[in-house]
C-alpha cells in the first residue's frame, strides 16, 4: 500500500476471529487475492467456475460466508457480472473472478458498469485463446480488457506481478472502483493466481480501505440530489437510504433524465465518462521502473513476465548490455505521459508479452519519438524464460 | 551500469544464489503437495523466500505431474526452475524428462520401483528409496508423499532443519493423517540415512 491510514478502522471493518492474523503466510495468488479482497471490505463473491479461476472461486466459497459475506454461485459469467451491479447498487462491494471466455460473456455487464458508474472488481485469470484455447497461461485478453466491452467507455485495469501484488492489487482495485466509481479489472495470468509465494499480511486497521462518496457524506438533501451531477464523480446513492436511486445505462442527464436526448447530451454524457478516467491518469497508474539511468535499452513488461524481464535485465547488465527495465502496473489508462516523462531517448525497447504482441501498439504510439526501435517478443501459452529474452536482446543489439 | 550497482530492496544483490528442486511424477502421487510443504517449510519455518510453481494440465489423477520450488536469501525473480539442483522422480517418464535440465553433480532421488533406469552415477548424486514400497507398508499409496520428504531431508539437511519439514507436512495433511506422515516421514528418513527403514 503506498499509503497508511486507519481507513478500515473508519469503515467499520471488524477484522473478526475469521481474519488472517497479520504475518506472514505461504498462500497461492488466487488465495492471496480473495484475502485482499476480504481486507478491502468486499462481502460479495458471484461467480461461475472456469479453469484456471476455479482456485480463486473455491477459495472465496469458504471465506466469504466465514466472514459474514454472500457466496453465490450464478447460472453463467453475465449472470454473475450482473450480479456485481446489483449488489454494489445495494451498497455491496463486490467481487468476480473468471478466465477468458467467461470475460468474453461479462463484457456486456462491464459496459454497463461504465456507463451507470458501478463499483465493481473483476479479476481475469487469463487462459491462452482464442475460444476455449487452453488452461495454461497468457496475456491475451489485455486489449479486450480496455476494448472489449461496446461503447467508447474507460476503464481501469491493474497487472499483479506476485502474490503479493495479488492481494495489494486486489485492495487496490476496490479503492479505484470505490473512487472513480467505475469497474476495476485484475488481470493476471494463471502463472501468478497458481504461484506460491510468501504474503504478508497487514494489521487490518493500517490497510487504507475507500468507501464510495454518498449524497448525505457531502450534505445533499435528497430533493435536491442529481444522482449524475455534483462532481466529476458523482456521489452514489445506494437502494434503501432515503435517496431516489437512479440507475441508468442509457444516455443520460444528470438529474437521469433520459428523454431528453441530443447529439450534445450523448457527447457530454460519454465524454464525461472518458474525462474521468482518462484525464486523471497520472493520478490512477503506477508503473515500476529500475535501471533507467542512463540505459541504452528497455524492457517493458507487466504481470508475470516481469519476472522473467527482471532476471533477464539483470544478466543483461551482467554481460555489458545497458538494459533498463519498466514494468506497467496499470495498464489502463495506459500511462502514456508517464511513459514519456520517465522514458529518455533509448536506441531499442524490448516488450516480451504473452500474446503475439498487444501492449506494444499503445507502447510504440507513446514513445515512437523516443526510441529507434520497439521489438515484441511473444510468447503464447507458456511464461517466458530469461534465456529467451536475453537471446532476442542479445539479437537485436550486438 | 554495472551488476554491482544492482541491489534490492533491502540492498541485497537481486541476484542471490537459487536452490532449485523439481519433483517429477504421476497426478495423485503428491508431487505438488510435495511442492507445497517443502515451500513453506523454507519460507515459514526457516525465514528463506521460496516460490512453488507446478505444472497445470486438464488431468488430475494420472497424468505427468511436476511441482517446482525455488529458495533463496533474497528476491526471486523467474519463479520457475532454470537449472535445477536436486530431481525427485517419482516416475520414469519424470526421470527421462527432465533429467536434461539437472545441473551436473546434482542430486537425484528416485523410487527404483517406478524408475527402472537409473540416471549416470558419475555425472549426478543418486539416491534410491523405495518411497512407494514404505508407504505400502505403513498404511498406502498416499503417505507416499511424507516417505519422499523423509528421504529427502538427509539429502537437503543443510539447508534445513527436520522440525521445519515435519511442521510444514502436519500443516498440509489431514488432522487425523498426522501420526502416519510422521511415521512416514521418519522411515523414509531412516532409509535414506540407513539403507533400512525400519
Amino acid at each position: 500500500m503506498p499509503k497508511k491510514a486507519r481507513r478500515n478502522e473508519a469503515a467499520n471493518i471488524s477484522p473478526g476471529p475469521h481474519f488472517l492474523k497479520p504475518g506472514k503466510y505461504y498462500l497461492q495468488g488466487s488465495e492471496a487475492c480473495i484475502e485482499g479482497a476480504l481486507m478491502a471490505g468486499c462481502r460479495v463473491y458471484a461467480g461461475y467456475p472456469i479453469t484456471p479461476a476455479v482456485e480463486t472461486m473455491e477459495y472465496a466459497s469458504r471465506r466469504f460466508p466465514q466472514v459474514g459475506g454472500r457466496f453465490i454461485q450464478m447460472e453463467d459469467e453475465i449472470a454473475s457480472a450482473c450480479a456485481l451491479i446489483g449488489s454494489s447498487w445495494g451498497g455491496a462491494k463486490a467481487l468476480t473472478a473468471t478466465s477468458g471466455p467467461g470475460f468474453s460473456l461479462m463484457q456486456e455487464a462491464i459496459s454497463i458498469a461504465v456507463m451507470s458508474e458501478t463499483p465493481m472488481v473483476i479479476v481475469d485469470i487469463q487462459r491462452a485463446g482464442p475460444g476455449q484455447g487452453y488452461i495454461t497461461a497468457s496475456q491475451q485478453d489485455v486489449m479486450q480488457a480496455r476494448w472489449g466491452h461496446h461503447g467508447d467507455g474507460p476503464i481501469i485495469a491493474l497487472a499483479p506481478a506476485s502474490v503479493q501484488e495479488m492481494f495489494d492489487l486486489t485492495i487496490e482495485a476496490f479503492t479505484l472502483s470505490e473512487q472513480w466509481r467505475t469497474p476495476v479489472l485484475v488481470m493476471t495470468e494463471e502463472t501468478v493466481a497458481h504461484m506460491r509465494e510468501p504474503l504478508v499480511i497487514p494489521p487490518w486497521n493500517e490497510v487504507e480501505v475507500r468507501e464510495r462518496k454518498k449524497p448525505q457524506d457531502l450534505g445533499i438533501p435528497p430533493g435536491d440530489y442529481l444522482p449524475w451531477g455534483h462532481n466529476t464523480v458523482a456521489p452514489m446513492a445506494n437502494w434503501g437510504e432515503g435517496y431516489n436511486v437512479n440507475f441508468v445505462a442509457l444516455v443520460h442527464l444528470e438529474d437521469g433524465n433520459i428523454t431528453r436526448y441530443s447529439p450534445q447530451a450523448n457527447y457530454h454524457c460519454v465524454e464525461r465518462l472518458q474525462k474521468k478516467i482518462e484525464g486523471n491518469a497520472d493520478g490512477i497508474t503506477r508503473i515500476e521502473a529500475k535501471f533507467l539511468e542512463n540505459c541504452k535499452h528497455l524492457i517493458i513488461c507487466y504481470g508475470a513476465v516481469s519476472r522473467t524481464a527482471m532476471e533477464a535485465a539483470i544478466e543483461a547488465c551482467e554481460e555489458g548490455l545497458e538494459v533498463g527495465y519498466l514494468r506497467l502496473i496499470t495498464l489502463w489508462p495506459f500511462p502514456e505521459e508517464k511513459l514519456r516523462r520517465i522514458v529518455g531517448t533509448v536506441d531499442t525497447i524490448f516488450v516480451p508479452e504473452m500474446n503475439l504482441g498487444m501492449m506494444r501498439h499503445p507502447i510504440t504510439e507513446a514513445l515512437r519519438d523516443q526510441c529507434r526501435k520497439v521489438v515484441s517478443i511473444p510468447s503464447l501459452g507458456i511464461l517466458h524464460s530469461p534465456e529467451y529474452i536475453l537471446s532476442k536482446v542479445r539479437e537485436e543489439t550486438s | 551500469m554495472s551488476a554491482q550497482g544492482i541491489v534490492d530492496r533491502e540492498g541485497r544483490m537481486s541476484k542471490t544464489p537459487r536452490f532449485e528442486i523439481r519433483i517429477a511424477g504421476f497426478g495423485g502421487q503428491g508431487v505438488v503437495t510435495i511442492g507445497r510443504i517443502l515451500g513453506e517449510a523454507f519460507t515459514i519455518y526457516e525465514g528463506k523466500n521460496s516460490v512453488n510453481t507446478h505444472s497445470y494440465g486438464p488431468e488430475s489423477r494420472g497424468g505427468a505431474c511436476k511441482s517446482e520450488v525455488v529458495v533463496s536469501e533474497g528476491e526471486i525473480h523467474y519463479p520457475n526452475v532454470r537449472k535445477a539442483d536436486l530431481l525427485i522422480a517419482l516416475s520414469q517418464v519424470g526421470l527421462d524428462t527432465y533429467i536434461s535440465d539437472l545441473k551436473e553433480g546434482g542430486i537425484v532421488l528416485v523410487d527404483p520401483r517406478s524408475v527402472k533406469n537409473v540416471p549416470d552415477r558419475d555425472k549426478y548424486r543418486v539416491h534410491e528409496v523405495p518411497t512407494m514400497d514404505i508407504a505400502h507398508e505403513i498404511g498406502g499409496v498416499k503417505f507416499q508423499n511424507s516417505v519422499a520428504l523423509g528421504a529427502l531431508y538427509p539429502l537437503i539437511a543443510h539447508m534445513i532443519k527436520e522440525s521445519s519439514l515435519r511442521q510444514g507436512i502436519s500443516n498440509n495433511v489431514p488432522s487425523e493423517t498426522v501420526e502416519i506422515n510422521m511415521e512416514a516421514f521418519k522411515r523414509g528418513m531412516r532409509y535414506a540415512k540407513e539403507g533400512k527403514a525400519e
